[in-house]
């Protein structure tokens, strides 16, 4: 049968986290966790593949303990079997080490036929893991796609390639990395009894750097080429935030033509 | 030996080795990137006078490859080679690789297309080194390192990331960021033939099917619509007001997701940064990861009916009203006054 692994992030929601102007540090303060976004269509994507053909999928994520709540929702949803790999030495990785120690956990669950990876997270937004765990695994690669089928005959993955000018068909040889666009499918709702059913026992297995054999130059700061040496919060430019009012919409529009034209908008 | 590379990767040379800025030419449809230009104007101001490069991979690519030395570079090293027609990121990345094995560039400058990270992505991991990301700024920092500006949660923030142990550096520019320079008359860049460092059988993808879209990305728009979730798809009359007023309709993340909107019309953190004299925002409620494609607009006119839209602090003109109703009024008028 067809081994699919997914990949989840457990990200902090974007708008509630703040620069802290003096320490100059990310404040995730209380801010709330969730997959990914995503990650969601990616585990769409891998359950419509498991519907059609058959598969198992395992859900992997590198992240704190706590993630696991969010693999079991994954597996909820229908993935198969759920691995967190958790560890303090792999904090502070860059796109390099993250993609190295995916790859070595991916390498560690062994036989897997199709890796399916979010196209970027929200936190980071880099779009480069997917390629780096690739390469690091010697597989194929797709990234942008929108939908995946297989070449079951030859052993094969099609994926529908979505770039701002160009869609493409291709084909690649499994084993494969593939990166989903962001929304590309709705993601199922879970099934909340075996949701319930998940809390009981050891149904995510932990992972820690030890157990996937890691080399320690590879992982955390020692393995991230790139270093980040100050944050900033990003300063929207000053607005005018000018009130249109009017009792109509067509007095509203009339206020608004004769501001376009006083500064002159749309000359030419 | 295990089948894989988890434990053969190794750098190809050391930083003390390492020599000259290297931008990555990307094109499509015969025409190059407007990011590698973008690129090459950049990389000439922060050389300050020092030669800078191009690498260059295609099929019949030689008046690109003089278009580039026209805006600014001073060698581009050029693989022609009919496999690489189309993209694929096994023919690409060992051309990127030899060339970086043959000239130990110190930076690397790659658009941040989708093929430029899909490529870039692949090819840090293969040196061995960092990439910085998806940057919307470049700088200089005091001990001569570059610094790149990387935008993350949603945009609202950025991290000043850099790479001072390992070389190549890589760095992916977001597109629009930088201005394209003019092009010089006189120039005596040089164009280099290389070796085809690949064989056929090295491509394992296979381009089934390729539609290219006749159209152009909202980028470079001086008049924009914005269509966001309060048009429930609606996209009629935003896209009659764009034709009035002689400008383009783009959207946000949900309007693409939804598929109102193609890609090249996303605006947003993961889609176009845009600098329209006019932007017509239509039902949009105003989140980071769209603003930060907006927010060099010269004048932002918002439409919401929800008052407490956050979009209405990012805007010059803000109007709390049904599109539906100001949206045809504001044609109209426009439409009487340019016939008038």
């Amino acid at each position: 049968m067809l081994n699919i692994l997914v990949t989840v992030k457990v990200v902090p929601k974007p708008e509630e986290v703040k620069v802290d102007q003096e320490t100059k540090t990310l404040d995730r303060g209380n801010a709330r966790s969730e997959i990914n976004p995503a990650d969601m269509a990616v585990i769409e994507t891998a359950l419509k593949l498991k519907d059609k053909y058959g598969a198992n999928v395992t859900v992997l994520s590198m992240g704190p303990p706590f993630a696991d709540k969010f693999i079991k929702v994954a597996m909820a949803m229908g993935c198969d079997n759920g691995v967190l790999l958790t560890d303090r030495v792999l904090a502070g990785a860059d796109t390099l080490a993250t993609s190295y120690a995916l790859a070595k956990a991916i390498d560690a669950i062994g036989d897997q036929d199709l890796v399916i990876c979010g196209e970027e997270s929200s936190d980071g937004a880099t779009g480069q893991v997917p390629q780096g765990i690739a390469e690091w695994l010697d597989f194929s690669h797709v990234t942008y796609a929108t939908a995946l089928d297989l070449d079951e005959e030859n052993n094969k993955l099609e994926a529908v390639r979505s770039l701002s000018n160009v869609t493409e068909k291709v084909r690649v040889p499994l084993p494969a990395v593939a990166a989903i666009i962001t929304g590309a499918h709705e993601p199922r709702f879970m099934d909340f009894e075996r949701r319930r059913e998940l809390e009981n026992g050891n149904t995510v297995k932990m992972l820690s750097a030890a157990d996937i054999k890691v080399d320690p130059k590879r992982i955390g700061n020692a393995g991230s080429p790139t270093i980040v040496t100050g944050l900033k919060q990003l300063k929207t430019p000053e607005r005018k935030n000018i009130r249109i009012e009017g009792k109509t919409a067509a007095e509203k529009a009339e206020r608004i033509w004769e501001y376009l034209e006083k500064e002159g908008i749309l000359k030419n | 030996m295990p089948k894989n590379k988890l434990h053969r990767l190794k750098a190809k040379y050391t930083p003390a080795e390492a020599k000259g800025m290297f931008v990555y030419l990307e094109h499509s449809e015969g025409k190059l990137a407007d990011v590698s230009l973008e690129l090459i104007s950049k990389a000439k101001e922060i050389t300050n006078g020092e030669s800078i490069y191009g690498m260059l991979f295609g099929h019949k690519v030689n008046n690109l490859a003089e278009e580039s030395i026209r805006s600014g570079l001073d060698e581009v090293y050029v693989i022609d080679d009919k496999h690489l027609l189309n993209y694929t990121p096994e023919a690409f990345t060992r051309c990127a690789e030899a060339i970086v094995e043959k000239y130990k560039p110190d930076t690397i400058l790659i658009g941040a297309t989708q093929n430029g990270c899909d490529m870039a992505g692949r090819l840090a991991v293969r040196l061995q080194t960092g990439l910085t990301a998806h940057i919307t700024g470049l700088e200089v920092d005091e001990d001569g390192e570059l610094v790149g500006w990387v935008p993350g949660f949603g945009g609202g923030i950025a991290a000043a990331c850099k790479c001072p142990r390992h070389r190549p550096q890589l760095i992916s520019v977001r597109p629009g960021v930088f201005l394209v320079g003019e092009e010089i008359k006189q120039s005596d860049g040089k164009i280099h033939n290389e070796p085809v460092p690949f064989s056929a059988t090295d491509i394992k993808t296979e381009i089934v099917e390729k539609k290219v879209l006749a159209i152009d990305d909202i980028s470079k728009a001086d008049r924009i619509v914005a269509v966001g979730r309060g048009t429930d798809g609606d996209l009629g009359i935003a896209e009659e007001l764009a034709k009035i007023i002689g400008g383009k309709v783009g959207g946000t993340r949900v309007a693409l997701d939804e598929g109102w909107i193609g890609r090249e019309q996303m605006i947003g953190q993961t889609g176009y940064s845009t600098k329209p004299n006019l932007a017509v925002l239509c039902g949009i409620s105003g989140a980071t990861q769209f603003t930060i494609g907006i927010d060099k607009a010269d004048l932002i006119l918002a439409i919401n009916n929800d008052e407490e839209a956050p979009i209405f602090e990012q805007a010059d003109l803000c109007v709390v009203d049904d599109l539906f109703d100001i949206i045809p009024a504001l044609t109209k008028i426009v439409k009487n006054q340019i016939s008038g």
